[in-house]
């Protein structure tokens, strides 16, 4: 079947077959951020943004994403270098390997404005490894959530 | 992992419901359960064209389609208002939000797994299931039946001033429940749904007595299930946390009233 979507900004016509699912499709278009970790549909590797909202890719059809807007961490290169920066100054990133489906989720908690602690933690719950620990991701993901405000704290 | 050879969108329920009468056909839900399973399928049938995915509130009931997400269950307002926030509490512990995005109500009540969270919310709350050809058909005795080639349309939740708590137990985070529990209160009456017994939740119905207290009425519900034993606990456990939840939510939704 053919589907046509945009794929980080670009509208994009693709020939599937049926059964594809858009964790392979996406790969298979170049992006390789995205990444299958569990095949359980628990660690939250493969998460994308479709229509805005986080998604497992590894369990969305394809031929679901027929007139959607998809985005993978290529097209958010600004937002995740800058929240890469805010990782980066609290030492919370090691071999990087699960970091763009974390990204892809902050990112998507941002746009719900998820800001407390217990908010931010059950908001990631889906996504495992971090394996830096998550105390230094969280506080990197909170200065990076009140970036531009004034912080009492610090 | 699900192979399938057709993927079909279907333009409407009668589509949907002839396509899948064949054993060779499948209905799409959110593809998470489905999708782990090794089966080999000609058509996957999907409803998602249809409209089902929202939460309608009415005056007298809450209809959800098929098709809304778990995702959408635990942030609606009007839902979560209505009941004191129990629809938040029972999907806050399903895998992750990416995952809550796409599980749908439709495929967890369908499916009448045993770890079911929602079917064990659901049940505690009157609610009905609305089948294409079935109509009507009250959750209890939904669960109870076999499962056959008809569609799940839509849930519909009466809102009869029932309050409703929520608690599993698990063993992390974001597991499946070792128990699950939720107790509801209406005129005189309790209501208590077990699930992940592990088997399917059910409910008693438990007449509320002033003299009797609180924790023994919950050994009076919590007897009146089955357990079983499986890799994550024994019968004997799951009892015992069973009347210890129960316990609780009986005495949360009486400090709720005061």
């Amino acid at each position: 079947m053919e589907i046509e979507f945009t794929l980080n900004g670009k509208m994009t016509y693709e020939e599937i077959a049926d059964d594809t699912t858009l964790f392979h499709l996406l790969r298979r278009k170049g992006c390789y951020s995205v990444k299958c970790g569990c095949e359980t549909e628990n660690c939250g590797l493969c998460t994308v943004l479709v229509n805005g909202k986080s998604r497992l890719s590894c369990s969305f059809l394809a031929a679901r994403a027929n007139g959607c807007d998809v985005v993978t961490l290529e097209g958010v290169e600004k937002e995740a270098k800058l929240f890469g920066s805010y990782l980066a100054a609290e030492g919370a990133e090691q071999c990087g390997f699960c970091s763009p489906g974390l990204i892809m989720n902050v990112l998507a908690m941002e746009r719900e404005e998820i800001l407390d602690d217990e908010g931010i933690k059950e908001y990631l719950a889906g996504n495992l490894c971090r394996c830096s620990g998550y105390m230094g991701q969280l506080r990197a993901i909170k200065n990076y959530l009140s970036r531009g405000e004034k912080r009492d704290e610090l | 992992m699900i192979r399938f050879k057709n993927y079909v969108k279907a333009e409407n329920l009668e589509e949907a419901f002839a396509l899948n009468q064949k054993k060779s056909s499948v209905i799409g839900g959110g593809m998470m359960w489905l999708k782990v399973q090794s089966r080999v399928k000609m058509t996957l049938v999907d409803l998602s064209g249809l409209g089902l995915d929202g939460i309608e509130e009415k005056e007298d009931e809450f209809s959800i389609g098929a098709m809304c997400t778990l995702r959408q269950l635990e942030t609606h307002e009007g839902l979560n208002a209505c009941f004191n926030g129990v629809f938040k509490e029972c999907t806050r512990s399903i895998v992750g939000v990416q995952f809550r995005n796409g599980a749908t109500v439709g495929g967890s009540v369908f499916g009448r797994f045993g770890f079911s969270d929602i079917i064990t919310c659901l049940l505690a709350l009157d609610t009905y299931v609305e089948l294409y050809k079935g109509g009507l058909v009250p959750l209890e005795e939904f669960c109870r039946m076999k499962s056959n080639r008809d569609i799940l349309v839509r849930i519909h939740i009466k809102k009869d001033g029932r309050r409703a708590v929520y608690a599993s137990q698990r063993m992390s985070k974001t597991d499946f429940p070792v128990i699950a529990c939720c107790a509801a209160q209406k005129a005189g009456k309790f209501y208590v749904s077990v699930g992940a017994r592990p088997a399917k939740a059910e409910l008693v119905v438990l007449e509320e007595n002033q003299d009797c207290l609180k924790e023994e009425l919950a050994k009076r519900a919590s007897e009146r299930f089955t357990y079983g034993t499986n890799m994550r606990g024994s019968g004997a456990y799951r009892k015992n946390l069973a009347e210890i939840y129960i316990k609780r939510l009986l005495e949360a939704l009486e400090q709720e009233e005061r």
